[in-house]
């Protein structure tokens, strides 16, 4: 049971994380820029951590991830605009034409292995973005306008809540664990009674599902989004994240993600020296860290509640 | 018939213009511990890709408890009940020891996905029954004080124990070890030894194992299969295979 235990106290930080932040927000603390880069954090948090579902636990490259950004996110600002539609539905719908499509073209794709899969999944990601450019109903290159309003830090913050608990309750389960042992050894996994295929499936279909929700968050940060918010550069951005924090790692996801966007908003006049940055970095973190900052630990691994609360059992 | 667990009937494996298998026979009964003998790429790997489902053979049949096995994949065999280790270690090896055993629980994982995520009903139950039954068996294996540790640090005799015990969590019928005492010493060789009999016992399990060590497959085995470029050249108990002469010419030399 100390496992429900630790996941009571997360979310007591992390809820009077939430207070400190929005009333720091509410309190004109924090100004409108760095309020929608903090709102840019939690959406990449969720990006970061689904695409980590997909390469770091599952070990299958995929750069497609802005791809099913952008169906989720116009999905959803046509299901918002057009229709009107409650913006948590649009959102959910988002998620689920997202996570469909991931599973429509994981099926085929996921057969590939390596640097084949990556330049799949990157074309994909591009036929995508060409595909919704050429749909006039949603505005083609020029964009979708007339966006409302509706993401705000609460519910980016709370839709990020969700999906750290889910991928995390969901990597430290049976079908995790089955996730986790394609990566380490796809022939080893599949004599041990894994369905690799299945697994590979289900992992890329709920990183997409993510990726959609994230996208339509996104969407409603804005009054326009266009094609070109979803380019392979963004998968780039969020690889660069994961890698960066540690593949295998939901804490190394986070610290990617935060750092990333801060680091491209704090550089926000100076836009070349952002990937300068980022390619240094890179280059330092293969010489001396290559298994990215946090590597597979996390940091709800450490042993600092188990040992508070045994000792308060013991003294009882 | 009723104890046969296994039969392979003329089963053949081509890879390009290589007959890696060819026309292969054989049969293992409920209980009977059998060795696979032959020299380096006589095709006994081979073999047991083509039982456990890597390959789908070119030709022939193979018949596992009562039904036929050929096409289906790695997964749905390891369901039916054979499970193997691999000549090569093929651990988790970034994943500890336990999570190791874990993983071979799956198939007998009932918990669905949103069940785990959510954490309902039997999560907690099934989660620990895992570890539990995990415990006892590295506990069997001599590693139970090693279970948190990360499995490419095991020494190597260790890391072929873990991979037994991996293949038993997966409840098998059938247990497929391929040179298990590969790169042991003598007295790890024979403790081995002693637990493949043990296990074989205490599991009600049947076994079929590949082995260079003589004096292990002499030793343990009730019946041998001696193959040589992908066909049986023989087949017997120890003694017979011992005293047989194409066996001494092709197999152990031709000095005596
Ligand atoms: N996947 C494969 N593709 C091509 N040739 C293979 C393959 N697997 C095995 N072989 C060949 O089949 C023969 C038998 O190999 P193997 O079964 O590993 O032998 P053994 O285990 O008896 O040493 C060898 O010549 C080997 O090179
Ligand atoms: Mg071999």
């Amino acid at each position: 049971m100390g496992k429900r235990r630790n996941d009571i106290i997360m979310l007591g930080f992390s809820l009077v994380l939430f207070a400190l932040l929005q009333g720091a927000i509410s309190a004109k603390l924090i100004g409108s820029f760095w309020t929608l880069n903090l709102t840019l954090i939690g959406i990449n948090i969720i990006l970061a951590v689904s695409l980590n579902l997909i390469n770091g636990y599952t070990g299958q490259f995929s750069l497609g991830h802005a791809g099913f950004m952008a169906v989720g996110a116009y999905v959803g600002v046509v299901l918002t605009t057009n229709f009107h539609v409650p913006f948590i539905i649009a959102l959910l719908a988002g998620g689920a034409a997202a996570g469909v499509l991931g599973c429509l073209i994981g099926l085929p794709t996921l057969r590939l292995r390596g640097d084949y899969l990556a330049i799949a999944t990157l074309g994909l990601g591009e036929i995508i973005r060409i595909v919704i450019m050429n749909i006039e109903y949603v505005g083609g290159a020029a964009g979708f306008k007339g966006i409302p309003h509706h993401t705000n830090f609460a519910w980016v913050f709370f839709v990020m809540l969700f999906t750290l608990f889910f991928i995390k309750n969901f990597v430290n389960s049976a079908h995790g664990r089955a996730c986790i042992a394609i990566r380490e050894n796809e022939i080893a996994a599949e004599a041990m009674g894994v369905n690799t295929t299945k697994y590979k499936v289900t992992a890329f279909t709920l990183g997409a599902a993510f990726a959609g929700v994230a996208g339509g968050l996104f969407a409603h940060c804005f009054y326009l989004i266009s094609p070109n918010s979803f380019t392979f550069m963004q998968s780039f951005n969020y690889l660069i994240m994961v890698v960066l924090g540690g593949l295998g790692s939901i804490t190394g996801s986070i610290a990617g993600a935060f750092f990333v966007t801060f680091i491209s908003a704090a550089l926000a006049n100076w836009p070349e020296f952002r990937m300068i940055i980022f390619a240094l970095m890179l280059i330092l973190l293969m010489f001396y860290r290559p298994q990215g900052l946090f590597g597979y630990i996390e940091l709800t691994n450490f042993k600092i509640f188990d040992k508070i609360f045994r000792r308060k059992e013991a003294r009882q | 018939m009723s104890g046969e667990l296994l039969r392979a009937t003329n089963v053949s494996q081509v890879f390009g213009g290589l007959k890696a298998v060819s026309d292969f026979n054989f049969y293992i009964n409920k209980g009977e511990l059998v060795g696979l003998i032959g020299p380096n790429g006589a095709g006994k790997t081979t073999a047991f890709n083509l039982f456990t489902g890597v390959y789908t053979p070119t030709e022939g049949e193979i018949i596992f408890g009562g039904k036929s096995i050929v096409g289906l994949k790695p997964y749905q065999i390891t369901e039916r009940g054979i499970a193997r280790t691999f000549q090569n270690i093929r651990l988790f090896s970034e994943l500890s020891v336990i999570d190791n055993v874990k993983i071979a629980y799956h198939s007998r994982v009932k918990c669905g996905l949103f069940e785990s995520v959510f954490r309902l009903g039997r999560y907690f139950a099934e989660e620990k029954k895992i570890a539990d039954e995990g415990r006892k068996l590295l506990k069997i294996f001599k590693l139970e004080d090693k279970i948190n540790e990360t499995a490419k640090n095991l020494p190597y005799g260790a890391q072929r124990r873990l991979e037994i015990a991996r293949a038993l969590a997966t409840k098998p019928k059938l247990l497929l070890l391929d040179e298990p005492a590969a790169g042991m010493n003598p007295q790890e060789t024979n403790e081995l030894m002693e637990m493949i009999r043990w296990i074989r016992d205490e599991f009600s399990l049947t076994i079929l194992l590949i082995e260079h060590d003589m004096s292990l497959v002499m030793g343990i085995c009730q019946r041998i299969y001696v193959l040589e470029y992908g066909a049986v050249i023989a087949t017997g108990t120890p003694t017979e295979i011992q005293n047989n002469p194409d066996v001494i010419k092709a197999y152990l030399g031709t000095e005596e």
